[in-house]
């Protein structure tokens, strides 16, 4: 690991001052202590956030949820009114890393972990993440873990976050604070896909901080859920995930949420699954239609494309734990 | 274990020797107590700094903290190398090798120790960042010569084969059963994965924290 300074900001101020002046923020710090002792990462300055007033849950007053950046995993994930309003995200939360991690991990420094593909972590390996225009070594390499959707010539890791899924299949909104002051961004504009610019990950600028992750209102009664498959029963990454909510009113569905993990580089939203689902009455013959569109657009490598079916039948069967009940 | 002389943190960068070995720099560090640490990331302190510098050098980068936190009840001062996780800081200079190092990465959860009644993996903690902290690690799990109830529980129960993971285990499964996560067998197995057996002996450290969570003692 190389040698770094470190201070305590006492205030947001203080925070983005430092930020700015190219301090790099930790919070949890379990992805960024593990990739800085593989030299992955190589701040000079760190600049401790943990302690800032950025721990919040609280409903918004027309029944959306605000989750504040430096809140922990297994608060959130325990906290009442998350899991009576929006049972996904304690689900994805619960289904993440293990106890001691989510005691440790934030909900922003969840949102900006960095790929767990073995090249990146990887230092003597090419990587365009890691170092621009040395190549990607997953491309030809073994990647059976890796992305179908959404990759480039350039990187094809997935975004490794189960929070993220449901919080890009909820629409959820990305507040930041930065040196010319506040900003909000739909989280599926906040995470980057690799394209020619794989390092660049995040619509974050220089000195900027998330502030809070908020899911907006959505009419209710919701019924919503994450469905994580994975190599081992727990404490493992996903190979397909699937966040669902959805509003049946009448025997119809009239709102439908979905977004799928462990196949994009990014969390991927299933917009034509949506659209599928909604003005049609819940039985088993349209989960199974609506799921025929889920890896639409998908472009498998050499060792993954069996998450195509896998990702389709996930869709299936997460529709159908979701909405088979009305 | 001869893998845990090794300081990692203090290993120079490949193919550049340092002139400076673990002990001097402790050394050098520890009689430094006092000494202010930079506090901005301004100026001289995010310049890069190698490993092989001097130690007078370090600490005018502010590349040191000063830290003081509870450490099983008693108050522990001193300077640390930021780089320092709080594994390497109780096994390499406060001998408390109790707590132990498998992957050194946040996987297998020999490391678990209770920061502030948290179970957390020590491994990916930096020192540095713990102050105003209570740590409570194995050793500080129950009044010297008695053991804790999951500790006799793990005897019992023949919950262990290598032991090496075993102060992790407990560690953690003291947490689990605070935390509430022990109403079967199933719970107990998912709210303890993040520690690792390579032994296997999972069913019986399920029923050692079954048997404590139940008041079988």
């Amino acid at each position: 690991m190389f040698p770094f300074t470190y201070t305590r900001a006492t205030s947001v101020h203080e925070a983005i001052e430092a930020g700015e002046r190219g301090g790099r923020y930790i919070a949890g710090g379990t992805t960024l202590v593990d990739l800085m002792r593989e030299t992955v990462e190589r701040p000079r300055a760190l600049v401790d956030i943990v302690g800032l007033p950025l721990s919040d849950v609280s409903a918004t007053p027309r029944g959306g949820l605000r989750i504040g950046a430096l809140a922990r995993m297994a608060d959130v994930a325990a906290d009442p009114v998350v899991r009576q309003t929006y049972p996904a995200v304690a689900q994805a939360l619960e289904l993440s890393a293990s106890a001691q991690l989510r005691n440790m991990a934030t909900i922003g420094g969840n949102v900006m972990q960095r790929p767990r593909c073995a090249y990146f972590r990887d230092v003597s390996a090419p990587c365009n993440r890691r170092e621009p225009g040395s190549g990607c070594s997953a491309l030809e390499g073994y990647n059976r873990t890796h992305a179908i959707l959404g990759t480039s010539e350039h990187c094809v890791a997935t975004h490794p976050s189960d929070l993220a899924v449901v919080l890009t299949a909820l629409e959820a909104t990305v507040h930041m604070v930065g040196p010319e002051g506040r900003r909000a961004t739909p989280i599926g504009q906040f995470l980057l896909q690799p394209g020619d610019t794989p390092d660049r990950e995040q619509d974050l600028r220089p000195g900027e901080l998330i502030v809070a992750l908020e899911i907006p209102p959505l009419p209710r009664p919701l019924r919503s859920g994450y469905l994580k498959v994975r190599d081992r029963e727990s404490y493992e990454f996903a190979l397909t995930s699937v966040a669902v909510a959805l509003h049946i009113r009448g025997g119809v569905i009239h709102t439908a949420k979905v977004a799928a993990g462990g196949v994009g580089t990014i969390p991927w939203k299933l917009p034509a699954v949506e659209q599928h689902l909604v003005g049609r009455r819940p039985s088993p013959d349209l989960w199974a239609q609506a799921a025929e569109r889920a890896a639409d657009g998908a472009r498998p490598l050499v060792h993954n494309g069996f998450k195509t079916e896998l990702l389709r039948r996930t869709v299936e069967r997460q529709l159908r734990i979701v909405g088979g009940r009305s | 274990m001869s893998t845990d002389v090794q300081e990692p943190e203090l290993q120079p960068e490949e193919g550049r020797p340092s002139p400076l070995s673990r002990r001097t720099f402790i050394a050098a560090t520890g009689t430094a107590t006092g000494v202010a640490v930079a506090a901005g990331v301004t100026g001289s302190g995010t310049r890069p700094v190698s490993a092989t510098e001097d130690v007078a050098s370090e600490l005018a980068d502010g590349t040191t903290s000063q830290v003081s936190f509870l450490l099983n009840g008693r108050r522990q001062s001193l300077v640390v190398d930021n780089r320092a996780s709080l594994l390497d800081l109780l096994r390499e200079r406060l001998d408390l090798t109790g707590t132990k190092k498998g992957c050194d990465a946040g996987a297998c959860g020999a490391c678990t120790v209770h920061v502030d009644g948290r179970r957390v993996n020590a491994c990916l903690t930096f020192a540095a960042r713990l102050d105003g902290a209570q740590v409570t690690t194995i050793e500080g799990l129950a009044p010297d010569g008695d053991l804790h109830p999951l500790q006799r529980a793990f005897i019992e129960q023949d919950a262990l084969q290598c032991g090496f993971c075993t102060p992790g285990q407990i560690m953690s499964g003291v947490a689990c059963i605070r935390e509430g996560h022990t109403e079967s067998p199933e719970e107990i197995r998912e709210w303890m994965s993040g520690n690792i057996c390579r032994c296997g002996c999972y069913v019986k450290i399920v029923r050692a924290v079954d048997h404590v969570a139940t008041g079988g003692r």
